[in-house]
């Protein structure tokens, strides 16, 4: 084997994230995403991409002036969906982050796990048009590698010439984090280093239809009171694009390579599933959280702030609420939901919330909920609200819950 | 890395040409092709108009005409194979604890087919860019998140542990494997729920391959379209099934005193980080990943009693893997059987690794290898013995399945007997 030392369990290198990339609905590159979430600003508005103005629900969060050919190559731009081009721009902003050269790094040492929920969806239905109008002779070449969930994992791994254990995780909303978990396991079993995270991308005419079915979209039409998590005027939520891509390493390995200060460990993480409609067992969330923690070797009361999934419909909210108020004791812990400002981009949604937790920890500060007029008080949430609330922050949790029961928790630390 | 010894204690297998554990295993065996003129659709037009399709009928497998209505074609053969596994496996479900048993499911392309047939009714075939949101059916939504195929094996299994789809394209199979290994080695679940599946016999996904030219064009011979390591081989020929596992801890089957019929002893993946499609000649990433796999089996080459090759049939593609084989394995490429199921069950994209694993494990409970059918000119490229149209009886004890798939990926899965013992 060349580089990947074998590990026994017992010696479990720790696995910390030394670079962010952004694309997010109301900022691209991490500053500025970052500084747009503290200042409240919403990248929620009507949609710009298409014509939505037929459709029962009208808001997304676009990720606008977004040109992909501005920063990767012509060639690359045009054989990749617009999922893998906010997944490729937030790679490169990651590894230039972290300071890392994959050039100079061992490449069976470099693994790449990406999450996705929809697939490519804006190129998939380009290519089922031409199909349908004009014959199988008109699809294009790339529509077989450009459409489907692992696009983004191999673009990433040619690019950089990683060529270690890859990976793509798809469980929704909740994918996102399955990837971290799923970089960790590779991080333990002896790599130096993982691109994860997530984007997703469905906001053409047929991938947002797809998605009204469930009803579970607002159908508000003001971009300031239609995503409401926890609030008493809860109404659904809003869907969005982009996310974020991280570079998860072995701490030792970072050390030396000389890498900076980490932004944090990823220390617990865990997944689990709702039972069966209608079963009357109890959701999995509470559960999945105590997991997370044991695994992190934590307990509740070590947690400074959870960065919440928010679903935004009242039943779900009230799910979510009644598990954090289990664990943690009702108001026991600040919780905050910066997708506000996004919307819910699917696999997305928890690497950005995992990017925005790791921010938190290094700036000391919660970046706040927006947009929420009248928490629920039933709820029993220290919810932060419109203001971002500075507090020193050791430990952050993050949570994000998958159409269908999908679940997962990060449990986020801050290093030295 | 961490060991793994994982018990497969229960298969579920519907695919091409035999639906059910014991009707594959007879058709894989009789080497007979289950390639066909596509039926699905009219395939008029299209470069390659072969498939292997599986006569599946949801409804003779139990499942009822919402769970049809609901689930896309992908889903279907997945639940169908997993009811098969459940109640192979012995397991009582009610004495499982929910929150400890586990699903990951290997897929591709999601619900190609079903997202498909929708598109074409909201887009009016093509004529509205602006699609017609009035015509979208409840189940829609689960067709573009194929997270609702999971979903759906969580419910027939009254899971509630780490459930997830892996979706490596076409090495899914293995990888969902390998994951539900490593979710059972670190102690994360008690019983996985596991495999893959894929329904890809679709217009677009057909037109996909025709406009790579992955595809064989043998279309007045649609039995003999696929031909691994032949001479005249022309590509590969779609498939689709799906296979599930019920796997757990070697110790914890031999506990309940469960049939074994193999245990997972070693995976790894690696990618080539060159190109999405194309393949280097020397397979050094799949040498890479199948020599990673066999350290974490702690076996040697000489261990190995049988090769599941991908045998894809394209070019490139059976020159790879038998450079790699030779690469990884060394002086035992030229001694141990290796050979390709997919000239008979085609290649079902990401359900094949979990097909084939299943294939592998069966060859180690029955002592038989399974041969490569249509293999009749071997090409002076491939110089290894491929098994070719006639199975063998001989003992399995340890067994190595790879895979190749879109994205680079490599990966490899080492099975072995369960009385099986380090090297």
């Amino acid at each position: 084997m060349t580089g990947l030392a074998a590990r026994t369990a017992d010696t479990a290198p720790t696995a910390v994230f030394t670079g962010i990339g952004v694309t997010a609905p109301n900022g691209v590159g991490t500053e500025d995403w970052w500084a747009a979430t503290l200042a409240g600003k919403s990248g929620i508005d009507e949609i710009g991409g298409f014509d939505a103005r037929t459709y029962p629900s009208r808001l997304a969060g676009e990720v606008k002036d977004f040109d992909a050919a501005e920063h990767l190559p012509a060639r690359l731009v045009v054989e990749t969906s617009r999922m893998s081009h906010f997944a490729l721009v937030a790679t490169a902003m990651a590894l230039d982050d972290a300071a890392v050269d994959p050039a100079s790094t061992p490449e069976y040492t470099m693994g790449v796990v990406t999450a996705n929920a929809s697939g490519g969806a804006e190129f998939g239905q380009r290519e089922l048009q031409k199909l349908w109008r004009g014959g199988p002779r008109d699809v294009s070449p790339y529509m077989s590698i450009a459409w489907f969930y692992a696009a983004t994992t191999g673009q990433i791994s040619i690019r950089y010439g990683m060529r270690g254990p890859c990976g793509v995780a798809v469980a929704e909303q909740a994918g996102g984090l399955d990837a971290l978990g799923q970089a960790r396991r590779v991080v333990r079993s002896g790599a130096a280093l993982v691109v994860t995270g997530g984007t997703d991308s469905s906001l053409s005419p047929a991938g947002f239809v797809s998605q009204l079915p469930t009803g579970l979209l607002t159908t508000v039409t003001d971009p300031l009171r239609a995503y409401q998590p926890f609030g008493t005027e809860a109404s659904g939520y809003v869907p969005g694009e982009g996310g974020a891509i991280l570079v998860l390493e072995d701490a030792a390995a970072a050390r030396r390579r000389g890498a900076g200060r980490p932004y944090g460990e990823l220390a617990g993480y865990a997944a689990a599933f709702d039972p069966r409609p209608g079963s009357g067992r109890p959701p999995a969330l509470a559960r999945c959280l105590r997991t997370a923690l044991d695994d992190a070797r934590l307990r509740p009361e070590d947690v400074d702030v959870v960065f919440a999934d928010g679903h935004g419909t009242p039943g779900h909210d009230r799910e979510e609420a009644r598990a954090l108020a289990e664990v943690f004791g009702p108001h026991g812990v600040p919780v905050t939901v910066p997708k506000t400002m996004t919307g819910r981009l699917y696999a997305g949604g928890g690497a950005l919330d995992a990017a925005a937790a790791l921010l938190a920890l290094r700036d000391q500060v919660v970046p706040p909920t927006v947009h929420v007029t009248r928490p629920d008080p039933g709820h029993g949430l220290d919810l932060v609200l419109g203001q971002p609330r500075e507090i020193p922050l050791r430990t952050a949790v993050v949570v994000a819950r998958g159409h269908g029961g999908f679940t997962a928790v990060t449990v986020l630390r801050r290093t030295g | 890395m961490r060991p793994m010894d994982v018990a497969i204690t229960g298969i579920g297998v519907m695919a091409p040409g035999g639906l059910g554990r014991e009707a594959f295993w007879d058709r894989v065996l009789s080497g007979r092709a289950a390639t066909r003129r596509v039926t699905f659709f009219d395939p008029a037009g299209f470069r390659c108009q072969v498939a292997a399709e599986a006569d599946f009928d949801p409804a003779a497998h139990g499942l009822t005409p919402q769970e049809v209505r609901r689930m896309d074609r992908a889903a279907q053969l997945a639940v169908a194979a997993t009811d098969e596994a459940l109640a192979d496996g012995g397991l009582d479900l009610s004495e499982l604890d929910p929150g400890r048993t586990a699903v990951t499911v290997g897929n591709a392309v999601g619900c190609t087919t079903g997202l498909e047939q929708e598109y074409r009714v909201l887009s009016d075939d093509g004529r509205q860019w602006s699609v017609d949101h009035t015509f979208a059916v409840p189940q829609l939504y689960g067709y573009l998140v194929p997270s609702s195929i999971a979903a759906e094996v969580a419910w027939r299994a009254g899971a509630e542990g780490p459930a997830s789809v892996v979706s490596s394209g076409c090495t899914s199979g293995i990888d969902a494997l390998g994951q539900a290994a490593e979710l059972l080695a670190e102690g994360s679940a008690d019983v996985v729920v596991a495999g893959s599946t894929d329904a890809p016999i679709s217009p677009i996904t057909m037109a996909c391959f025709d406009a790579i030219k992955a595809t064989s064009t043998y279309n007045d011979d649609p039995e003999h379209a696929c031909r691994p390591f032949d001479r005249g081989r022309r590509g590969l020929v779609l498939g689709e099934g799906a296979a599930m596992f019920v796997l757990e801890p070697t110790a914890r089957a031999r506990r309940r005193g469960a049939r074994i019929y193999a245990r997972i002893l070693g995976y790894a993946g690696r990618a080539n980080g060159f190109h999405m499609t194309g393949l280097r000649a020397d397979g050094r990433e799949m040498a890479e990943a199948i020599t990673a796999a066999l350290d974490q089996a702690r076996l040697n080459p000489q261990d190995i009693d049988y090769v599941n090759a991908h045998g894809s049939g394209t070019r490139q593609n059976d020159r790879h893997e038998t450079a790699a084989v030779k690469t990884s394995l060394g002086e035992r490429a030229h001694e141990v059987p290796m050979s390709s199921i997919k000239a008979v069950v085609g290649h079902s994209l990401g359900a094949i690794g979990s097909i084939e694993a299943a294939a592998c494990a069966l060859a180690i409970e029955r002592g038989a290898v399974p041969p490569t059918a249509n293999l009749r000119e071997r090409d002076p490229e491939c110089d290894l013995d491929y098994v070719p149209l006639t199975a063998r009886e001989q003992r399995v004890d340890a067994v190595l399945s790879v895979g190749s798939g879109f994205g680079g990926f490599q990966s490899a899965l080492v099975l072995a007997a369960p009385d099986k013992a380090a090297a």
